[in-house]
């Protein structure tokens, strides 16, 4: 059974239907991209799945759950952490602080420890910076803050919406070296891009999203040599 | 000049009460980003409770004041409850409105109560006057106790926000609720609890209030309501040390007013220095642009 199971997925915002029936899943140990236009519904997809939005219809499992329903708040505790859009790091905290809210519904303090060393490591930037406001790093720190504050939830399945949004290309490879590194060490990663040429050389497999519709999914490899791909995402 | 140090530690006091009622209007507006214009109203509901347990039934002072605090707690969060929270996606005039209602509800339910007429407060403060230089500065008990009691709960709020897991929820929901909702955050649940916290430190300041001029009508905590919530856009609504700030100069501004320029225009005068900082510094004193999440 697939660790995360989306079906027949559909969500509007008003009377506009911006996700039109959608169904993709994402197992255990896997790098799954989306990848889409401006506007193609995957940011919302993300929203709908941890939910910041509610689905119209379709279901949503995780774990062998049901969390179509669930209240957002309770979505990362079961071990499922979203790195947003835009990165949307708490910029009057500070380093530290962030990443203390990362870990908001675990409890045992050696673990918290365990994971803030473990995140310090990945990220030697961050640990620097720990007293800092999170509003004065630069975007790739921010970004890197972002994916540590999800790694403090000690998450089964991270979902990434555009982590390398604005970037040098500097730091883009090191985000994504970063992602391959989250993946290795066993996390699950639902990887959202428009720079669609990074996302497939990192997924194992991915879906092509147009306007509210998976118009092509496969072996991302596979991806990468077909010929609407090429031309419609690798501006080949 | 012992007269001029006397009106200032009036001032001081009486800022140190619109600074309790400050904070409950900038908390939520942080949290929540909505004007409750009740506020001043449980500050009113609370003084009547202290009436009737304190000088009606007789219980001590201390007793009075614990209901009061449990019965404006419990009243801040159902007002939150019943008429704000199913108003979360409507537009800001829409739940200004409503506020304005609450207030108008409330200040009735107590006229029905209570009636019209002005009850006389019984001062909760015991400890005698302070007598200075000679017997030339003398600082009632209330005096005293106001400002003390201002500057504790100041201290205690402010290591409770920054130093405590819900004070760190408050601040994350504050900046980006959606973000913290991500990290776990029962953004509704924190909510109610700064409703929870800002009617508490209503109803200390009603009973501060209310022991330093003590007549009490159902309107009492109209004035000091919206003084208040002058001093929270005076010191930068949504900051904490800004509420303090800006109910503090609010009270000395009020009363060097009242006793040098008018006491007619003392109300006036208020509000053009609120007026003119707002040109200066459109965010007040200490407030930051608050960006809208689109
Ligand atoms: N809050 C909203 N209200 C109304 N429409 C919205 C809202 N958010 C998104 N939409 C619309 O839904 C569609 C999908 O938007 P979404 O943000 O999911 O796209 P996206 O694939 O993430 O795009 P991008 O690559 O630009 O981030 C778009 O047509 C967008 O205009
Ligand atoms: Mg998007």
């Amino acid at each position: 059974m697939a660790m995360l199971e989306v079906k027949d997925l559909e969500v509007y915002y008003g009377v506009i239907k911006a996700i039109k029936g959608i169904s993709f899943e994402v197992n255990e140990g896997e790098v799954i991209a989306l990848i889409g236009a401006n506007g193609a519904g995957k940011t919302t997809i993300l929203h709908t799945i941890t939910g910041l939005i509610s689905a119209k219809a379709g279901s949503i499992q995780f774990d062998g759950k049901n969390i179509t329903k669930t209240p957002g708040y309770k979505i990362v505790g079961m071990g499922m952490a979203h790195v947003p859009e835009g990165r949307r790091v708490f910029a009057e905290l500070s380093v530290y602080d962030n990443l203390l809210m990362g870990a908001y519904t675990r409890k045992d303090k050696k673990e918290i420890q365990d994971s803030l060393e473990m995140v310090y490591t990945r990220f030697p930037r961050l640990k620097e910076r720990k007293g800092q406001m999170a509003g004065t790093l630069s975007g790739g720190e921010q970004q890197m803050l972002a994916m540590g504050r999800a790694l403090m939830s000690h998450p089964k399945i991270i979902l990434m919406d555009e982590p390398s949004m604005g970037l040098s290309p500097i730091y883009v490879n090191e985000i994504f070296d970063i992602i391959k590194e989250i993946n290795a060490s066993g996390t699950t990663v639902l990887l959202v891009e428009q720079n669609a040429k990074k996302a497939l050389s990192i997924a194992n497999r991915a879906y092509v999203l147009e306007t509210g519709n998976i118009v092509l999914d496969g072996d991302a490899t596979e991806l990468m040599n077909d010929d609407s791909v090429k031309k419609a995402y690798l501006g080949e | 000049m012992m007269g001029f140090i006397s009106y200032l530690v009036n001032g001081i006091s009486l800022g140190s009460v619109y600074a309790l009622i400050a904070l409950g209007y900038t908390m939520v507006y942080g949290i929540a980003k909505m004007l409750n214009f009740a506020h001043g109203d449980v500050i009113m509901i609370g003084s009547y409770v202290v009436f009737s347990t304190v000088s009606t039934m007789g219980l001590p002072p201390a007793a009075g004041i614990l209901i009061s605090v449990a019965v404006c707690t419990v009243l801040g969060v159902v007002i939150e409850r019943i008429a704000y929270r199913p108003l979360r996606q409507a537009s800001k005039l829409v739940v200004l409105i409503t506020a304005i209602g609450v207030s108008y509800f409330l200040q009735n339910v107590a006229l029905l109560i209570y009636g019209a007429n002005t009850k006389s407060f019984t001062s909760v403060v015991t400890i005698p006057p302070l007598s200075l230089a000679g017997g030339a500065l003398i600082i009632s008990g209330e005096t005293i106790v106001t400002i003390l009691a201002c500057i504790v709960i100041m201290i205690v709020l402010t290591l409770f926000i920054r130093h405590s897991k819900p004070g760190r929820a408050m601040l994350a929901v504050s900046e980006d609720g959606g973000a913290a909702q991500l990290m776990g955050v029962n953004v509704d649940g924190t909510i109610a609890l700064t409703f929870a916290i800002g009617s508490a430190l209503a109803a200390v300041a009603g009973v501060l209030l209310c022991s330093s001029y003590p007549s009490l009508t159902p309107y009492t905590g109209a004035m000091p309501g919206i003084k208040a919530f002058v001093a929270a856009v005076f010191g930068g609504i949504g900051s904490i040390p800004g509420a303090f700030i800006g109910g503090i100069l609010l009270g000395i501004i009020e009363i060097l007013g009242k006793a040098y320029i008018s006491s007619q225009l003392a109300d006036a005068i208020v509000f053009a220095v609120l007026i003119v900082v707002l040109l200066v510094k459109p965010t007040g004193i200490l407030g930051r642009q608050i960006q809208e999440k689109v």
